[in-house]
């Protein structure tokens, strides 16, 4: 622990990154109290404030119907970090399964696992995901599932090849003299030990995961209006470039401050866990 | 009177991480005179290889490196020395071979090209035929029987003891006043270590370089040194010449070593006291060999 | 003094990238309950493939092992991995450095369903005394012990198994002098103490000559030569044997007179 602290404070980067999450989360956990219109997250039309330029109190300024776009930037970031849970909870434990399994069991297990993994590497993950929800309707549930499906192939990839080197390792070799069980050997020797390389990747993913969501809703297929989203934020004000830039600039930002921010932690997660590269 | 190739004074070494600064070297004074071949011996974690990466200047950079003392390769004061000048003498005026002979060569290019690669750093602007032409001529001179095929392959495609000829014979190439041997040849078979250690032992005389011989293995170091330094938890403890060192150890943890290696004449496993207590006991040198008494 | 394994004809081909290539070579032994038999070789010796094939990591690709005068089948039930127990080299590796010490040995009894469960845990306490660990490291993580002390751990969790053969695959070549002496002496008290075999593998002819009883000399998967180990130094038969002893670097006066003595007749030959 006292090591941990020691490689994060001597890294100002991984501070900035520690804060700037801390800062989003704490945000979005207390939106209610902290954005200044907390109301203008629904259906509220404000014409006499539309479309307006940073000034008090619209810090980032006003959408076209009048709306504070901080305000409506703290609320959407509550649904991005609550998809970016949902999203990794349910593909980490499915791609780290398969990974373990086709890492560790080998042979023909091996061979078909990983084969359908390649499948879903080789397709450009946004085509897929737009695919996806060509067939469903758009919705944020929707679009859960469809970031999920692009994602579990990438842990499936990074446990099998972590398994596949820690398989010739001499505890794995002293598990199995002794006659533990495959699964002990896979879920209690091996997977311990892929740990911290899985935790780096999820908290760089996180990031990741919301700039997916985000470029989902801007395409429309994600969350739905009046559901405030970074994506469909951008995506809105884009066409009244450059005159309203704030409309479409603070949204930026905002993804741009989550995704920076996981990254920079990540590294230093990495350092501390001792993560090879 | 000509100064000793190598000259260490009080060498002190330290790295700070997060628990504090942990020392490892607490002041360690050595020399090697011109053609003299020196063993530096102790366990892991004595800081032996680390004295050797100091004298190269590759542990000076390293973030958190605390260190003080004085070097002095040929009586020219290595801390003086620009990053510069120091990296021109490694590979040229000092050269170096490592503990696994396969990994220090870079699989990617051939021996020739390594080879070539080494010559430069003595010769500079020396072609690609007489570069061939000094290979053959080296690798001839560590017995490898065909030089050409050799200087055509690859590192992973010659065996353990092969690689550790090619890195001998590139570790001479140039003529080094000095060549720090760490652990040579431990990752070799018995008996092709027994062969590169002679061979190695022949080259050094012939080319009059002085050697600082790094090993945790005695028998090796008494086969091979004139004069030892037992290393224990960055502190020399003894020194002396290594006829006397091995038949009349005087430190207490010398002793203890020379007591714990297994024998080929089966004197049986001894037993090895827990108490370290007397291992802190100050430096003693064999007589007429302390620092003062050896250097000019 | 009865075999307790005996290896007839032991051939085992590897395929390598489509050529074969034979790691051992109708190799036979035995065995001997309670002795410490070493087996002593350098790379491509054949002696790491031989204690897989004990172990039952490999399959022979011919011949025959029996242990206790029956034939080891090539799936083995729990109780024949129980009897046949191992000790890695490097005991960095074989300890899972996200486990603590505890849970490393408790496996074994675990496994093999020894004592009951409120009783296992005193008995992991039990198997580190016995290694001459004190009972509360069980806690500990590997990271945090020296590297003698993890080849003790190692050690405990191979006598958790209750075996009655130790194959010990270079347990203290990568262990310091000081440290080796004392392994190498608890390893010879437990034989002891406990009435085990040892099957023990080697390259260091100075560690065989104090711990073995008998030693086996493989080159290039054949055996050349088995004697017991006094005679063997004294007077070995085969010159691959004669080679091995006469490069062991020594440190003594006495062991150069008996090198140089072995090397004679070696010249002789040439």
């Amino acid at each position: 622990m006292k090591r941990a602290v020691f490689i994060l404070l001597r890294n100002p980067l991984s501070v900035l990154g520690l804060a700037l999450v801390g800062l989003v989360v704490l945000a979005a956990v207390f939106a209610d109290y902290v954005a200044p219109f907390p109301d203008h997250k629904g259906a509220v039309v404000d014409f006499l404030n539309f479309n307006k330029a940073p000034e008090w109190p619209y810090l980032f300024g006003t959408d076209l119907v009048g709306r504070d776009i901080l305000s409506r930037i703290l609320f959407a970031y509550r649904i991005s970090l609550t998809l970016g849970v949902v999203v990794l909870a349910l593909a980490v434990p499915v791609g780290v399964t398969v990974g373990l399994i086709a890492g560790y069991i080998g042979g023909r297990t091996e061979f078909v696992l990983m084969r359908v993994t390649d499948v879903f590497l080789s397709i450009p993950p946004l085509v897929l995901a737009m695919s996806m929800m060509g067939l469903l309707e758009p919705s944020l549930t929707n679009g859960m599932m469809a970031v999920t499906v692009m994602w579990w192939p990438w842990y499936a990839r990074l446990v099998y090849n972590l398994t596949r080197s820690e398989r010739e390792e001499g505890y794995v070799l002293a598990a199995e003299v002794i006659g533990a069980s495959r699964l002990h050997v896979m879920f209690r020797e091996i997977l311990p030990n892929c740990v911290p390389s899985i935790l780096t990747k999820m908290t760089i993913d996180f990031g990741f995961v919301i700039l997916i969501a985000s470029s989902l809703s801007f395409l429309g297929l994600g969350v739905q209006p009046p559901t405030p989203d970074l994506g469909s934020m951008v995506a809105e004000g884009a066409k009244y470039l450059p005159d309203s830039w704030w409309l479409t600039v603070f949204p930026g930002l905002a993804i741009l401050v989550v995704v920076f921010g996981f990254n920079l932690i990540g590294d230093a997660l990495r350092e501390i866990l001792g993560v090879e590269q | 009177m000509t100064a000793p190739t190598l000259a260490i004074d009080d060498l002190r070494l330290g790295f700070r991480g997060w628990a504090g600064t942990v020392e490892v070297l607490h002041g360690i004074s050595l020399h090697i005179a011109k053609g003299e071949r020196v063993a530096l011996v102790g366990e892991s974690g004595s800081g032996k290889s680390v004295t050797a990466r100091l004298v190269l200047g590759l542990v000076q950079e390293l973030r958190g490196a605390r260190y003080s003392g004085r070097m002095a390769f040929e009586g020219r004061d290595l801390g003086a020395l620009s990053r510069r000048e120091r990296e021109a003498l490694r590979g040229d005026r000092i050269s170096m071979i490592f503990q696994d002979p396969t990994s220090s060569l870079n699989p990617v290019y051939t021996i020739g090209t390594l080879f070539h690669e080494v010559l430069l750093r003595g010769t500079p602007g020396i072609g690609t035929a007489e570069a061939r032409e000094r290979a053959v001529a080296a690798l001839a001179d560590v017995a490898i029987a065909d030089p050409g095929r050799v200087l055509s392959s690859y590192a992973f495609q010659l065996s353990g003891g092969m690689n550790q000829r090619v890195l001998i014979a590139m570790a001479l190439a140039n003529n080094p006043a000095l060549l720090l041997a760490d652990e040579p040849g431990t990752a070799l078979d018995v008996t092709v270590q027994a062969q590169t250690l002679t061979l190695m032992q022949q080259l050094v005389a012939r080319h009059g370089t002085s050697m600082l011989f790094i090993s945790h293995n005695l028998g090796v170091v008494r086969e091979f040194a004139d004069r030892v330094y037992v290393i224990y938890k960055g502190r020399i403890v003894e020194q002396g010449p290594t006829e006397a060192l091995f038949d009349n150890p005087l430190h207490p943890y010398t002793r203890a070593l020379m007591a714990a290696v297994p024998r080929i004449t089966g004197e049986g496993i001894p037993e090895i006291d827990e108490e370290q207590t007397g291992f802190y006991a100050p430096l003693v040198a064999h007589p007429g060999h302390s620092e003062a008494e050896l250097r000019p | 003094m009865k075999p307790l394994l005996q290896v007839f004809e032991v051939s085992k081909t590897f395929d390598a990238g489509g050529k074969p290539v034979r790691a051992l070579d109708g190799v036979s032994f035995s065995v001997l309950a309670g002795e410490c038999l070493a087996i002593v070789g350098e790379s491509g010796s054949g002696k790491s493939t031989i204690a897989n094939i004990v172990l039952g990591i490999y399959q022979p690709t011919s011949g025959a092992l029996l242990f206790q005068d029956k034939e080891l089948p090539d799936v083995r039930p729990l109780a024949l991995k129980q009897a046949i127990q191992l000790v890695q080299q490097n005991p960095l590796s074989s300890l899972n450095p996200r486990r603590s010490v505890g849970a490393s040995i408790r496996l074994a009894l675990d496994v093999h369903d020894i004592g009951d469960r409120a009783g296992r845990k005193a008995r992991v306490g039990e198997l580190l005394e016995e290694v001459g660990l004190p009972a509360d490291f069980a806690g500990r993580s590997p990271a945090a012990l020296s590297g003698g002390q993890r080849q003790r751990v190692a050690i405990a969790r191979a006598l958790a198994c209750r075996s009655e053969l130790l194959v010990l695959d270079e347990p203290t070549s990568a262990l310091d002098v000081l440290v080796q002496a004392r392994v190498l002496k608890l390893l010879a008290d437990i034989r002891r103490a406990r009435r085990l075999t040892y099957i023990f593998i080697t390259h260091d002819l100075a560690v065989v000559r104090n711990i073995a009883d008998r030693v086996a000399v493989f080159e290039k998967g054949r055996l050349v030569e088995i004697a017991p180990t006094a005679d063997l130094f004294a007077n070995p038969s085969h010159p691959y044997t004669r080679r091995l002893i006469s490069a062991v670097p020594v440190t003594s006066r006495r062991e150069a007179e008996l090198r140089d003595r072995l090397q004679e007749p070696l010249d002789a030959d040439l």
